[in-house]
């Protein structure tokens, strides 16, 4: 009977174990080495950095690690120009995605209940297809002869090609395209949760329309705008795709650089230091997201 | 000299609350008129051609079951919805077209709609604020309001650490606030525990008196109307069936509906035979004698077939046959006794199979050989208990 | 009450839902453009179809892509559905806090850092780069997303039909796998799903973790746009979003069968 429960106890203690150790071997690991490696020597040899970990030798560990890399982080100010510039990008591009995306949902919320399901799946749909299609698909649009530019002469709108295509614009539009359904989900959650009386609780009271708007369905969606907001935020400033296909050579994005360090110039070191300097600039709005989604997890009935 | 209606008979109807009765005097003003206002939503008719006036200072209640359209009617009030055809007018001005933030009339809300990100004290300053008043009045008037239902001590609270008592009291506070001509409460008690709402009834009316403000409810409960309604509008179909005191209302129910849906009663069916002495006689099928009703006002004809409603209290249950001069004897046998404490209910089934309910105050601790089931009893009660109902 | 669209709810719905299609339905067009170039319309035909048919390295792209799919996302449903298991019945068992982080972490960290990190990391361990490690790489990466989607589904479960399925008589082992299992299984399925259309879809992991002889189909698209717009993969693309709006539907379509299925059953 003891034995038993004890191998019972055992499966039981697996369940948590196995993704546990996963995730430790998989995700936790890696990380640390890319910050071991961010403090070393880039080196010529393949794998191009010189391995400074050797498990005989600790002393040897600490005594090699350098901040080099980091010094030439601050030192060509390329990488603080790019971190700067990635911030500003996702931070317009989640501004747009919350004036684009708050209509969006509004409208779903106050659609029919019949419709509503309906709805969400159309707003799902487009994320199942893949990302870099969905990109590749604005390439043509944007063109300066493409698609955006023969619909407006049609239209007589415009008389010479706009050229988007390669400007900040054309991110801009790439970044609000692909996240709009991260900021339409968690806005749609909470708005669709909203006791309608409320508002009209309000406009009983003498407040006017435009104004309840403010004082009561914001204030109230302010969870859904928090996670929305950060859902985009976050990745966009370590986009690559995006700036890739649709930014042009002068869009300064932190994840291009990363990119380029370790595909064109092959320096992983520098890669890693990348990687940590853009990691410290997203740890704040991954804590905040996580307490939020935390909370959002806990009141749900 | 207006004809000799129901209005006139009214002091001797029921119990009289208070000496107010602006609807009886023809040349007053009333306060909210609705003329001949319908309101449909798509097909369906919410509001039927609908013509209804409520007086300064009354506590109006609208009764009815769910979707009599009594909602929609407060609804309209509030400016949430707009009549189809007709007018509201409000103290002479027409409500056409006046949107709910621009019209002198407050609500609270069935599920109380307090703002979850507001304290107590921000929920009922929320109207002030609209209205621009002065920072120190605001503080005053929210004052104010907390003393008059007793939330002093929960300014500083937000309503998801309140009681369901108190956050109605919010509600109410909140609605009242902006002094408005008209409060409409929309079923105000229906989420509270029975005891609660005994109290808050009175409260309720208390407030209502201190203010002199005129009170529209909405509401399905019955108990809740009688109590503390001036007067009781009863709805069905989108129509009034009648608007009356409530004693008027209880005794003199105008049609077999508003008897059945307030208060219980017992229906008898039968046939007119005639008048006598100003007493109708008429023969049922549950009685051998055909019975003698005092119900002076009804214009009938012989052969017409009627129901005679009597109240359960108003029966009475015996077990010794009643003398040959008895008017209005039953026989049948006990079905069932309930004894609620205040009352004993008999269900007694007539010979013709139809179950009577009868009601019996207990005024006293004992009883001498109390009425056992299954036992032959006589049923009988007076020509002025029952009321006659035209089919 | 029932609430009302405004004329500016139906149009911000109306321009917000073109948004969302109107590239991807001229993408389908211009896939059926005989014309070279993408951007002008040169009348209908199939032509490209055929080219991508008869494109070597893309089919066989295809091939590498949709078995580590297959695979990642079947040992991603497995981690991610004990991992959901262990964050909703497990309570606080020791280092939670650092496990919820490491769930939650993957899906918001940027994608370069996740795929240089899990590069570097079988460097250090010396395992040659090729199919393997993208495999490993994209489980990682989607084990988190089927726990969350599981976990949501857990959170809402009424513990009480555990409950008497074990007063029944059931030991823990056999009320989970005849309970449990079978109640969640339409979230499991979701999340195989989402794993699976996201290992399909990754370029950035893929691209730091592929070798020799492991290219994928998102990694060799890329390559190609880079070079210039083409038809073919306009054809390509159709076929993706034809086969996932495909899978889209009849997961829905079985969904909400099932429910209904159970809805009569319940009755």
């Amino acid at each position: 009977m003891k034995e038993r429960s004890f191998t019972k106890r055992l499966t039981s203690g697996l369940v948590p174990a196995i993704p546990y150790l996963w995730l430790g071997v998989f995700f936790l690991v890696p990380f640390l080495i890319v910050f071991k490696i961010s403090l070393s020597d880039p080196a010529i040899a393949q794998p191009p950095y010189k391995p400074v970990f050797e498990w005989s030798d600790i002393t040897g560990f600490f005594s090699a690690l350098d901040v080099e890399n980091f010094e030439l982080l601050t030192q060509d100010d390329l990488y603080f120009r790019a971190t700067l510039s990635s911030v500003r990008i996702a931070a317009i591009s989640t501004i747009l995605l919350l004036l684009v995306g708050f209509p969006i949902a509004y409208g779903m919320a106050r659609a029919p209940e019949r419709h509503r399901s309906l709805l969400v799946a159309l707003v799902i749909l487009p994320f199942w297809t893949s990302f870099l299609i969905r990109i590749y698909a604005w390439i043509a649009i944007l063109k300066p002869e493409g698609l955006l530019t023969q619909a407006l002469t049609g239209m007589g709108l415009i008389s010479e090609p706009l050229d988007i295509l390669n400007t900040e614009w054309a991110v801009y539009i790439g970044i609000v395209y692909a996240y709009l359904p991260f900021m339409v989900l968690p806005l749609y959650a909470t708005l669709e949760k909203m006791d309608d009386t409320l508002l009209e609780a309000a406009l009983d009271l003498g407040s006017t329309p435009w104004r309840s708007f403010w004082t009561i369905t914001v204030p109230l969606a302010m969870p859904g705008i928090i996670a929305g907001s950060l859902l985009c935020f976050i990745p966009a400033v370590g986009e690559f795709v995006i700036p890739d296909l649709l930014g042009g050579s002068e869009t300064l994005m932190i994840g291009r650089q990363l990119w380029s360090e370790f595909f064109s110039n092959r320096d992983w070191p520098l890669a890693s230091a990348v990687a940590i300097l853009l990691l410290i600039v997203l740890v704040l709005p991954i804590v905040i997201y996580r307490d939020v989604e935390a909370r959002r997890m806990e009141t749900r009935p | 000299m207006p004809p000799p209606s129901r209005q006139s008979a009214s002091a001797s109807v029921g119990a009289v609350r208070r000496a107010f009765a602006p609807w009886a005097d023809p040349d007053a003003k009333p306060l909210i008129r609705f003329e001949n206002v319908t309101k449909r939503f798509g097909e369906a008719v919410a509001v039927d051609h609908l013509t209804l006036d409520i007086f300064e200072g009354e506590f109006f209640c609208l009764l009815g079951p769910s979707g009599c359209g009594k909602t929609t009617l407060m609804r309209m009030l509030a400016g949430f919805e707009f009549p189809t055809e007709g007018v509201i007018t409000l103290a002479g001005q027409s409500l056409e077209g006046v949107p709910p933030y621009r019209r002198p009339v407050n609500m609270m809300f069935q599920s109380y709609a307090l703002f979850p990100h507001m304290s107590v004290e921000k929920n009922i300053a929320f109207g002030l604020r609209q209205d621009g008043l002065p920072k120190s009045e605001i503080l005053d008037r929210v004052g104010e309001m907390l003393r008059l239902v007793q939330l002093e001590k929960l300014a500083k609270r937000y309503p998801s650490q309140l009681s369901g008592g108190q956050r109605q009291r919010v509600a109410l506070a909140r609605a009242l606030a902006k002094r408005p001509k008209v409060l409409l409460l929309d079923e105000p008690l229906g989420a509270l525990d029975k005891k609660l709402r005994e109290e808050t009834q009175f409260e309720l009316m208390d407030i209502q008196h201190e203010l002199g403000m005129t009170f529209v409810v909405v509401t399905h409960d019955q108990e809740e109307a009688m109590t503390m309604a001036d007067r009781i509008a009863v709805m069905d179909h989108g129509r009034i069936v009648q608007v009356a005191t409530p004693g008027e209302i209880y005794e003199q129910p105008k049609t077999r509906f508003i008897a059945e849906f307030v208060g219980d009663v017992n229906i008898l069916e039968g046939h007119v035979q005639g008048q006598e002495n100003g007493l109708w006689h008429v023969k049922s099928p549950s009685a051998e004698m055909p019975l003698t009703i005092d119900d002076p006002d009804e214009v009938l004809h012989s052969g017409q077939a009627v129901a005679i409603a009597v109240r359960p209290e108003k029966m009475v249950v015996q077990r010794e046959k009643p003398g040959p001069e008895a008017v209005n004897v039953l026989t049948g046998e006990v079905w069932d006794i309930g004894y609620l404490g205040d009352w004993t209910v008999y269900r007694i089934r007539l010979e013709t199979g139809e179950i009577l309910r009868v009601s019996c105050a207990n005024v006293s601790r004992f009883v001498e050989s109390p009425i056992d089931w299954d036992e032959q009893v006589y049923v009988t009660f007076a020509p002025g208990a029952a009321v006659i109902l035209a089919e | 009450m029932t609430r009302r669209l405004s004329i500016f709810n139906v149009t911000s719905l109306v321009l917000g839902f073109a948004f969302l299609y109107l590239p991807i339905l001229l993408l389908v067009v211009y896939s059926f453009n005989s014309s070279r170039l993408v951007t002008v319309w040169g009348g209908f035909s199939t032509q490209w179809y055929g080219a991508l048919f008869r494109n070597q390295a893309l089919m066989e792209a295809a091939w590498v892509t949709l078995r580590i799919a297959l695979l990642s996302a079947s040992i991603a449903t497995v981690l991610g559905t004990l991992a959901a298991l262990a964050l909703t019945r497990y309570g606080r068992f020791p280092g939670r806090t650092l496990f919820t982080g490491m769930v939650y972490a993957p899906m918001v960290m940027p994608e370069v850092i996740t795929g240089l990190s899990l590069l570097l990391f079988f460097v250090a361990i010396d395992l040659d780069r090729g199919f393997w490690t993208i495999t490993l790489a994209h489980t990682t990466l989607t084990m988190c997303f089927v726990t969350v989607v599981v976990q949501a589904r857990l959170m809402t479960f009424d513990r009480s039909l555990e409950e008497a399925a074990m007063d029944l008589g059931a030991p823990p082992l056999r009320t989970f796998f005849s309970v449990t299992l079978p109640l969640i299984a339409p979230s499991i399925v979701a999340g195989f799903l989402l794993a699976f259309t996201l290992s399909l879809d990754d370029l950035v992991v893929a691209s730091f973790n592929t070798g020799p002889g492991a290219t994928t189909l998102p990694i060799r698209i890329y390559s190609q746009v880079r070079l210039g717009l083409s038809p073919e993969i306009n054809a390509a693309s159709t076929i993706l979003i034809g086969l996932v709006t495909l899978g889209v539907i009849s997961a829905t379509l079985l969904s909400k069968r099932s429910v209904l299925r159970s809805r009569r059953n319940a009755h």
